[in-house]
């Protein structure tokens, strides 16, 4: 699960649709496993196949596509808290997902499972989208230590924001728990200032 | 600043992180079935248990079945994800409100009921309607499973401080008008993601005039606009409803935590971040028409145009037709329950319409109540009489045909008049298409058969 991210370059699969929801990305049904292992084979399950299991006309079935970079539109990950949905995304092979924008709990998600929410303006979307439209096997490099995003084909290149804390963490393959736990005497030490009784 | 969700903020903030979020103490962590276990097992791996036992109570919602709660869950994934939490709580010493106990239902129902959720509390829950407990003035937000793991083991989340957003409504809600309608109508206005990046604080009028139960569904709706929660400044309704709950302290110690909370408000000098008003009066019963909560319009409104192709893919996925009338669309079954309208005073409502009335011969209804709790007031009441008598079956608690991780699932291309939160691509079941409306226009549904306005049988 802890894979450091610092740069990749890969091509791109396009999925420019807005408010994709957390439902789309992994349906309730398959929230039922008690472990974190085999959710990519079921993203976008009911996207991607037909009740009986036939593949749909959808970007993921077509082999044009391919790549760790999945790209999306506005409000990604949209409802549902569930972490499955990032859990899939990763297991499916993504490490980067651009999107216009991303919905605050599935954003930490993918950040918590060294996936990389890229939140990127129109024009740079549009462009990218273009350039994949061009050409589908056209890469983009994803530099997260300069973060910055650059379209190879054309030289664009756009800045990202992510918080220096995270930005070590996703670099470093460190998580939040990691850090808290090295800090279990601040915990103490609010404890006996703020809490009179242990409710 | 001197906003209620900066005093609740700043009070809870451990150490503010070089360059990153915030470290947050948590007064309160619910766990459920589906999104702990991976959870549990991460403490395991790590040789570690939870810091704060006391702080964190689990109950199983998601899976659970609502006829014959007493027998084994028919299907076995389902069945070991609930037998995996009973293990847990057992193995790590925590409070568990098991199936068949008497405080089982659904964690945003069973929190604020047996008073477990208070004023000026952080809480969280692996659950994004977790915003529902901001009702009673807490900060309260739906998180990830490797979240729920970071607060077992430190009691603590990071987070970085979302910004602050004041909805004010003034004026009056107006007959058949619930706070269902009211948050379709914020919905509508702000869209999907239009408070995305934002903790909302309710106000006004129509807010002071809600009730506890009313509020608790307004503020479970502040994800559906992109909020991380909602909350409502404490007040007389707020402690006439938690007085004497199970787990609130009671006597001397009861008249000493009422006055710490009367401070509990924005300042009148408070500045949020985005303020936004609206009137009452604009505010009908409402429905959904399309795939996201954002996409609701008046009862008798038409559907409107599409703008994206997000919007196309969504009235094709629903069958509607941009120009169409929701009013008279044949409904083949109505859903009332969920954490957003599992309460007392839905059940009230509903049974408020179909009273004298018979279920429409065609419809397929299932009454699932949030929690027992709600279930034996609902029989105390004489609720449940006027249910059975109109042709009804009242079930047991649980999420169930919220998002049908059970057995009630809605079939393919079946319409649902929901009181739930979500009318995602198959949400209530695979195909199965979804209107959200209050318990008042889902009781007209459910004895008209089609798509009614509640204020034509109220």
């Amino acid at each position: 699960m802890k894979q450091p991210l610092t740069i990749l370059q890969s091509s791109c699969v396009p999925l420019p649709l807005d408010n994709i929801d957390t439902d789309q990305i992994i349906p309730a049904r398959f929230l039922k496993a008690t472990d974190r292992k085999g959710f990519g084979d079921n993203l976008f399950r009911d996207w991607r196949y037909a009740p009986d299991g036939t593949p749909r006309d959808f970007v993921m079935n077509d082999p044009t596509y391919t790549g760790s970079i999945l790209v999306a539109g506005e409000n990604f990950g949209c409802g549902s808290s569930r972490e499955h949905a990032a859990w899939a995304i990763a297991d499916a092979g993504f490490r980067v997902v651009i999107a216009r924008s991303f919905a605050d709990i599935h954003r930490q998600n993918e950040l918590n499972n060294f996936v990389l929410p890229l939140q990127v303006d129109k024009d740079f979307h549009t462009a990218l989208l273009e350039a994949i439209s061009r050409d589908p096997r056209a890469t983009v490099t994803v530099d997260l230590p300069a973060q910055t995003v650059t379209i190879d084909a054309t030289g664009q290149t756009a800045h990202f924001d992510i918080n220096g804390y995270k930005k070590y963490c996703l670099t470093h393959a460190l998580d939040d728990i990691d850090f808290l736990l090295e800090n279990k005497d601040k915990i103490e030490n609010y404890e006996t200032q703020h809490c009179s009784t242990r409710r | 600043m001197n906003t209620l969700f900066d005093k609740i903020w700043d009070a809870h903030v451990v150490q503010h992180v070089a360059d990153g979020p915030d470290q947050l103490y948590i007064d309160r962590l619910y766990c459920h079935e589906v999104t702990s276990p991976q959870a549990f097992d991460g403490l395991r791996r790590r040789g570690i248990r939870p810091l704060r036992p006391t702080r964190i109570t689990c109950m199983p919602d998601h899976n659970i079945p609502t006829l014959h709660q007493d027998q084994p869950i028919s299907d076995p994934v389902g069945r070991k994800q609930v037998e995996t939490l009973a293990q847990n709580v057992k193995e790590f010493g925590l409070t568990h409100y098991g199936l068949m106990d008497e405080r089982n239902g659904i964690v945003h129902v069973v929190g604020p009921e047996r008073g477990l959720t208070q004023p000026g509390m952080t809480i969280v829950c692996g659950d994004s309607h977790t915003s529902t407990h901001g009702a009673v003035g807490a900060i309260a937000f739906g998180i990830g499973t490797s979240e729920v793991e970071q607060v077992m083991a430190s009691q603590c989340i990071l987070q970085t401080k979302p910004k602050t957003m004041r909805i004010t409504i003034d004026g009056v809600l107006g007959r058949g008008v619930t706070a269902k309608d009211l948050a379709l109508y914020l919905m509508s206005q702000l869209t999907t993601n239009g408070a995305t990046g934002y903790f909302i604080e309710y106000a006004g009028e129509a807010i002071r005039a809600l009730s506890m139960e009313g509020r608790l569904t307004l503020c479970n709706l502040s994800i559906e606009m992109g909020a991380r929660g909602g909350m409502v400044a404490p007040d007389e309704v707020t402690f006439a409803y938690l007085k004497g709950r199970p787990e609130v302290p009671q006597g001397e110690a009861w008249d000493k935590m009422v006055e710490q909370w009367r401070e509990l408000r924005s300042e009148p000098d408070a500045i949020f971040d985005k303020e936004i008003h609206f009137h009452a009066d604009a505010v009908t019963p409402m429905v959904t028409y399309g795939t996201n909560p954002g996409m609701a319009i008046a009862i008798d409104g038409t559907i409107p145009a599409s703008a994206t192709e997000s919007d196309k893919k969504a009235l094709s996925y629903m069958g509607f037709h941009e120009g169409e009338k929701m009013l008279g669309k044949p409904v083949d079954y109505v859903f009332l329950g969920a954490c957003t309208n599992g309460r007392i005073e839905d059940f009230r409502a509903f049974a408020s319409i179909v009273k004298g009335r018979q279920k429409a011969q065609h419809i397929t209804a299932w009454l699932v109540p949030g929690s027992w709790s709600v279930y034996r007031q609902i029989e105390a009441e004489g609720i449940s009489d006027i249910l059975t008598a109109a042709g009804f079956e009242l079930r047991q608690p649980g999420c169930s045909a919220c998002l049908a991780m059970n057995d009630d699932k809605v079939p393919a291309g079946k319409l649902c008049v929901s009181t739930s939160n979500r009318n995602f691509e198959g949400r209530q079941g695979a195909g199965s298409r979804t209107v959200l409306a209050s318990p008042l226009t889902a009781a007209a549904a459910a004895v008209t058969g089609v798509i009614t306005n509640p204020n034509d049988l109220l």
